[in-house]
């Protein structure tokens, strides 16, 4: 018995016989997960006669490359603001705010549901509203007055160099599925913020900045850096909605892989593999930057 | 002096902005959807008509692309379920250590955004030794794969959240002392056990391949997803119409969801 025991062989505290029952997972995994990504990210490294150089490196020289990223860098970080922030005051609104019951009922379930709404259709439904001939816009522009001979229709937003088709109008469509994403990740944080917490600080004499600077945000940061985390990388992987809305007339990081997977648009395949590559150097970059912050918000909340 | 709030004139004012906030995300959420609503019923001028939803249910490509997506979407929930509970299964019984390892693969495609990915997948199955994408059906296991690969992140948590409810080890211990063999275990016992979890994975997995644009329309296969694209480039009122028939559907795998138990809907992110 103490043989066979012996015999064992172990790998991290378990039999190596054990580990095997994860092998078909992980063959699929390394199949259509990590083989695929490894073979573009190496592709990125070689040139077109397969010999290893740094020099795809230049494609971020380009000048429409590095829009690219300026834009998508933009967009992903505004819509997590504004998406974030205006999530923040309806999870407060619908929690600590007491808003009536049915409206917290109303909003928690469309959130699940908005959050969930993306791609194609939902760009759709932005142009049957706020496009050229939208819903909306048809009914701001109907708002006319007489003046003198003619009329003037002051609330049309085309007027005043809105454009549905542009960085502002995508903010504007992101943010129908960014901002529910926020409710639906804070809603719980708030309501683990405890009333013996806010009395405590009222009755040491803290005042309302007080007790959200010293107690209530630093309870909550895990939370937020997380919601933040997510908001942000949602924007930037997104193409579906961005394509969809203006037909690829954004210069986005996705738009512009897309072009490249059908075209070859940078004349280089290899430039294209260095192209996708920072997309995902960036996303790492966030996860790592989340992940540090994130210790250093425990450990400052174990002290 | 200065001023003193009484609580109950602070409170008021709370309230007061607590449901301005709260009107105004019903206002984004509701206005684009009635918007959208109204614009497709009015493709007749001057009246209130369902000529463009007729014309999208009466257009054979929408039929082929909404076919075509919802058995890819059968055949990764089932492909999804087969890779999953077993796996989970088997991290609850044997190899809790390999939690980690399995957390952080199932994590990978929301780091990894999906047109990198299926320009990855174009370039490693495009070409020898495992070129996949020259004839449709083989091209249908390479989506069916990318699928199982973008619904992972919800379908693993869906399952590890059924499998934390139930008690792995006496059921097993229970169904083994009876004689059960490993299949019959995990089909008969844990299985139904868990049920409830794995077809709230697959629902997700539903709605998150019936509006995926990106592996549909990079590996040119007829999804209901490149369908509307090219319908909205081509019509005005048609692609409103879609709108609402796509969010009616995402409404009915949601709401299916929601009735089944759990408060808490996972996100899917895929199909952006």
């Amino acid at each position: 018995m103490k043989e066979l025991r012996a015999a064992r062989l172990y790998l991290f505290g378990a039999p190596i016989w054990d580990w095997l029952g994860l092998l078909p997972f992980l063959a699929f995994v390394l199949l259509f997960l990590v083989i695929p990504s490894a073979n573009l990210f190496a592709g990125a490294f070689v040139n077109r006669t397969g010999v290893f150089t740094l020099e795809n490196i230049v494609v971020f020289g380009n000048p429409f490359v590095l829009r690219s990223y300026l834009v998508s860098l933009q967009v992903s970080l505004v819509t997590a603001l504004v998406g974030g922030v205006f999530g923040f005051l309806v999870a407060y609104a619908i929690t600590l705010g007491r808003a009536p019951g049915w409206m917290r009922g109303v909003i928690m379930t469309f959130s699940g549901l908005a959050a969930n709404f993306g791609g194609v259709p939902l760009a759709f439904a932005f142009i049957a509203t706020l496009g050229r001939t939208g819903f909306l816009t048809a009914l701001l522009k109907g708002i006319c007055f007489p003046a003198g001979e003619s009329e003037v229709c002051p609330f049309n937003p085309y007027d005043y160099g809105f454009n549905l088709y542009s960085v502002t109008g995508l903010v504007m469509t992101y943010t129908y599925f960014q901002f529910p994403l926020m409710v639906l990740i804070i809603t719980p944080a708030l309501e683990g913020l405890r009333t013996e917490w806010r009395e405590a600080c009222e009755s040491l004499g803290g005042s309302q900045l007080h007790y959200w600077r010293d107690v209530a945000f630093p309870v909550m940061m895990p939370s937020l850096l997380g919601a933040m985390l997510l908001l942000f990388s949602n924007a930037f992987g997104a193409y579906a909605t961005a394509q969809a809305l203006t037909g690829g007339s954004i210069p986005l990081v996705t738009i512009l892989i897309g072009q490249q997977i059908r075209g070859d648009v940078l004349n280089n395949p290899h430039e294209g593999y260095a192209l996708a590559l920072g997309m995902v150097v960036v996303m790492a970059l966030t996860v790592w930057g989340y992940a540090v912050l994130q210790r250093r918000t425990t450990e400052w909340l174990r002290r | 002096m200065a001023q003193v709030t009484l609580p109950t004139q602070r409170r008021r004012s709370w309230r007061f902005w607590a449901i301005f906030w709260g009107v105004a995300a019903m206002l984004y959420f509701f206005v684009p959807l009635y918007g959208t609503l109204d614009f497709s019923l009015r493709m007749k001028r001057g009246e209130i008509s369902l000529l463009a939803y007729e014309i999208v249910f009466a257009d054979p490509r929408f039929w082929e692309g909404f076919r075509y997506s919802a058995i890819m979407a059968l055949v990764t929930i089932v492909v999804s379920a087969l890779i999953f509970v077993p796996t989970v299964y088997w991290m609850h019984l044997k190899l809790p250590q390999a939690r980690p390892v399995v957390e952080l693969v199932t994590i990978l495609p929301f780091i990894i955004p999906g047109v990198v990915y299926v320009f990855g997948l174009i370039r490693t199955y495009s070409r020898p030794p495992l070129q996949l994408t020259l004839q449709p059906f083989t091209t249908d296991i390479l989506i069916v794969a990318g699928y199982v690969v973008l619904s992972m992140p919800y379908m693993f948590r869906a399952v590890d959240v059924g499998m934390r409810s139930i008690d792995v080890r006496t059921l097993t211990e229970a169904a083994q002392s009876l004689g059960a063999s490993r299949l019959q275990l995990l089909v008969q016992v844990i299985l139904p056990n868990i049920r409830v979890a794995v077809l709230g994975g697959g629902l997700i997995c539903f709605a998150t391949v019936m509006g995926e644009l990106v592996l549909a329309s990079f590996l040119v296969r007829p999804a209901l997803g490149p369908y509307m694209q090219l319908l909205g480039l081509a019509k005005a009122y048609e692609p409103a119409a879609l709108a609402i028939i796509s969010f009616a559907l995402t409404w009915l795998s949601l709401g299916a969801l929601q009735l089944l138990g759990r408060g808490n809907v996972p996100q899917q992110m895929a199909g952006r």
